[in-house]
């Protein structure tokens, strides 16, 4: 996880905001940002996932990361971004509504998820981490793609 | 370190060739071939296998093999007579070196008592023959030259060898050493050299480079002529050779210990009867001929992984020369335009380069059906029952993939046949049968797809008690009217086992519908035909690859999708009376005096937006597994077109009703539909009036796994 060109204890993430929300991800696991675009949707698929999209001659699923926080699909908008990440050897998209920026964290301040009630927040969010004006979530992008994508099979 | 392993990568790889030519040459000889090419094959097979495993220090390897080689030896001679026992035994040795390949290959030992038995099975053969040697555990010797120094005590045997060796200039451009050849003849024992120069040519000639020299060799002693061979195995055919027994002559000297005395460092085979050996040279000389002008064709290994990579760069070249295809198309150039003929040229050489590179990864299947007799034969020992295997198609060609993946199911599917398919001796005797049951297994093209057979001629599927046991488990209603077809398919339910009493052969709790599972995950499909009395015959039909298929591109609201070709009997736009309501939403097709049932694709995907409905839909019958017909309601259809395959599972997971996806030509991505999956999804309520099966419901959705 750790970016060996960094300290020891620091790591780094994208932030993004999806549903009003700020989430962040681990950089090691993104590959891109690109914009979005139509996507092919899926039959007896879960909420969050839109569909499926051509990267470059692969077939990757597109999930809408606020309606798999149990919020509002993200409405349509130009400015909506699709962060490629990848787990494994899996490659996802998660529509985002913007990329905010890239912070650059001691181990020491990622902070255990309090005990939420929600299910969703305390399998698919590792820690959150306080930024200025507030907090971000990071994400286990794990949790956030398989066990759904599977069970919709 | 490094260079050690691929070497030993190499041998390993090079067993795999040797093995397959020995499971074929044996089988040759089971259906009766005795001629000598097909017993060198077999010997040869083994021996190269021994030779390796010694320089590898596979001691267990190298044991077996040698005392099998002994047997092949007394076979090759004719001291052995091959009886059916003689045979088996051959075969189920055979299995077993493949298993100690296997074993050495994973640095795995096997349990030492199970090579025992198989080494107590040769001896057994070799039982008539004075064979006394303690050969099982003595170290073999890999020299550069495999020599192997013989110590039979054979009753009969030849005081020694006269060997005339004359090389060709063939052996000499080769990079071969007379003197060498003759100094190992020596190595094996005293030995009188003379040099023959009656051939010489003339200086002058117009074949002065035709090499002239000869020489005859004396050996004396009781070296196997076998020993002898094997010198000259590196220059089969580029020499006339000729190997005799010398009968009386004087031995000068006897430097070999006597049979009393401690083995040499590695015994030899059985030396051959010199009646036999005699009349066996001029077949030999013959066979290395026959081997030097058919010669195998030249191959180049290559890791699988650049084969894939370079499939997929094909598969993008394939989809973006229909994405400019079709932006022409959007610009509307006239159909003579010099960039449309060369659009024209690109798709069709696009095309032939795509064909090529599959054909890199076909390959025969004749492997797999090898392996399969294997499994008949262990299945047929753990029974009780007595069975054959005869196979057809064995050079039909499909893709790497399919076959590796094929053979699970293949497995059991030839396990089941023996265990549950064929009776006993006792009851096919009863029956008027062959005691020996016969299990067939086929492969052959058709249209575009493979179709693999496995029949017996058994006692064909008990229907009463399929349906009775269904009824049992409560996969069926208890007053469900089903047909024959119906009955038989129950066989592919999850957790169906008719066997009255679980063998620990084919009942270990994995049933048929694993199989299907698995075929149905290559993308084919199983089905079953029976006749009671006379047997039961599954087929499987498969795709010819993985990574492309004919598909028919329709909507389906509002969506572009894509349908097997395979699976579509006709497409039908039906007439307002064609079709008929049932009840609220199912509607009836009728054509040419039937009905079928029609789903609605958009709904049984979980699309309903009305607004995209077409008024006039049309229909695709489709076959789905056991001939069931059904109509596919869709929007409208496109055209036909060439699609390359792209999983949906490494990114996302299965998709019911959903096979795959494709990348159209502007860049879309559409779903390959699987028919059979949206069809049984609607085969669920409809065949049982009484409360829905659940399980035809979750295999819908197994079968997706």
């Amino acid at each position: 996880m750790a970016n060996t060109d960094l300290a020891e204890t620091d790591l780094e993430f994208v932030t993004f905001s999806a549903g009003g929300q700020s989430f962040s991800i681990d950089i090691g696991q993104v590959r891109e940002i690109r914009r979005w675009s139509p996507v092919t949707p899926l039959p007896h698929a879960p909420d969050e996932v839109l569909g499926v999209m051509n990267l470059r001659g692969s077939v990757i699923p597109i999930y809408d990361l606020a309606a798999r926080f149990g919020l509002d699909r993200t409405p349509e908008s130009p400015r909506n971004v699709v962060v490629i990440a990848m787990h494994g050897s899996q490659t996802v998209g998660l529509l985002v509504e913007a990329v905010s920026e890239i912070l650059s964290v001691g181990r020491e301040r990622i902070q255990e998820t309090p005990d939420v009630r929600s299910d969703t927040a305390r399998q698919t969010i590792t820690g959150v981490i306080t930024v200025d004006e507030g907090m971000t979530r990071v994400i286990d992008l794990a949790a956030v793609v398989q066990p759904r994508g599977k069970a919709a099979a | 370190m490094a260079p050690q392993s691929s070497i030993r990568d190499t041998f390993f790889e090079e067993c795999e060739d040797l093995l397959e030519a020995l499971a074929e040459g044996l089988a040759a000889m089971a259906d009766g071939a005795r001629d000598t090419d097909t017993v060198n094959a077999v010997f040869r097979a083994v021996h190269s296998v021994k030779g390796g495993a010694g320089a590898f220090a596979l001691t267990d390897l190298v044991a077996f093999a040698h005392r099998f080689e002994t047997v092949l030896d007394g076979v090759r001679s004719g001291t052995l007579d091959l009886t059916p026992e003689v045979m088996h035994t051959m075969q189920r040795s055979a299995d077993h070196l493949a298993d100690l390949v296997e074993a050495a290959r994973n640095e795995d030992v096997l349990p030492p008592d199970v090579s025992d038995a198989f080494l107590a099975n040769l001896d057994q053969c070799l039982g008539a023959e004075p064979e006394s040697l303690d050969m099982g555990d003595t170290p073999f010797d890999f020299a550069v030259i495999p020599l192997e120094f013989g110590d039979d005590p054979a009753p009969k045997e030849p005081a020694g060898h006269v060997i005339r060796f004359r090389p060709l200039q063939q052996l000499y451009a080769n990079g071969h050493d007379p003197a060498l050849l003759i100094a190992a003849v020596h190595a094996l024992g005293p030995c009188e050299v003379a040099l023959d120069l009656s051939a010489l040519p003339d200086w002058d000639g117009p074949d002065a480079l035709t090499p002239g020299l000869g020489w005859t060799l004396r050996l004396a002693g009781r070296e196997s002529e076998t020993a002898l061979q094997e010198i000259f195995e590196f220059v089969e055919g580029l020499c006339e050779l000729d190997i005799s027994p010398l009968e009386d002559a004087p031995v000068p000297a006897d430097p070999l210990p006597s049979v009393a005395a401690p083995p040499p460092p590695a015994p030899g085979p059985e030396a051959p009867s010199p009646a036999a050996s005699a009349a066996q040279k001029p077949d030999l000389a013959a066979g290395a001929e026959a081997g030097e002008a058919r010669g195998p064709k030249p191959t180049l290994r290559v890791d699988l992984d650049r084969v894939d990579r370079l499939i997929n760069s094909v598969g993008e070249l394939i989809i973006n020369q229909a994405m400019i295809a079709q932006r022409l198309q959007d610009m509307a150039l006239a159909p003579d335009d010099d960039v449309s003929l060369h659009v024209e040229d690109y798709r069709l050489l696009a095309r032939d380069i795509q064909e090529a590179v599959m054909a890199i990864r076909a390959q025969p299947v004749k492997p797999l059906f090898q392996r399969m007799s294997r499994i008949l034969r262990e299945a047929a020992e753990a029974t009780g029952k007595s069975a054959r295997l005869v196979t057809f198609g064995e050079n039909t060609e499909v893709d790497k993939t399919v076959i590796e993946r094929l053979a699970d199911p293949l497995t059991h599917m030839i396990r089941n046949a023996v265990d549950h398919g064929l009776e006993g001796p006792d009851a096919r005797r009863a029956a008027g049968k062959d005691g020996t049951g016969t299990i067939r297994l086929g492969a052959a093209h058709r249209s575009g797809s493979v179709i693999i057979t496995i029949r017996d001629d058994g006692a064909g599927l008990n229907r009463p008690r399929i349906l009775d046991i269904a009824r049992r488990k409560g996969l069926v209603a208890p007053d469900a009217d089903l047909a024959d077809a119906e009955i038989d398919g129950l066989l592919f339910l999850p957790g169906f086992s008719t066997a009255s009493a679980v063998s620990n052969l084919s009942g270990r709790g994995v049933g048929l519908d694993v199989v299907r599972n698995a075929v149905t995950a290559l993308g084919g499909r199983i089905s079953i035909a029976s006749v009671p009395g006379q047997g039961t015959e599954f087929t499987i039909s498969l795709p010819l690859t993985l990574a492309v298929m004919d598909g028919m591109v329709v909507s389906v609201a509002g969506q572009t999708m894509v349908v097997p070709i395979t699976s579509i009997l006709e497409t039908i736009r039906p007439a307002p009376g064609d079709l008929h309501r049932v009840g609220t939403d199912d509607s009836l097709l009728s054509i040419r005096g039937r009905f079928i049932p029609t789903v609605d694709v958009a709904r049984s995907l979980g699309f309903t937006d009305p607004s995209a409905r077409a008024d006039f839909p049309l229909l695709l019958l489709v076959e789905g597994e056991n001939q069931s017909q059904c109509a596919l309601v869709v929007d409208a259809v496109h055209d036909q077109r060439q699609v390359v395959i792209k999983g949906l599972d490494s990114n996302y997971g299965q998709v019911p009703g959903v096979s795959a996806a494709t990348v159209l030509g502007d860049g879309q991505i559409a779903l390959i539909l699987d028919p059979d999956a949206i069809a049984a999804h609607r085969a669920g309520p409809a065949a049982t009036a009484a409360p829905r099966p659940s399980l035809f419901h979750a295999d819908v959705h197994h079968g997706q796994h």
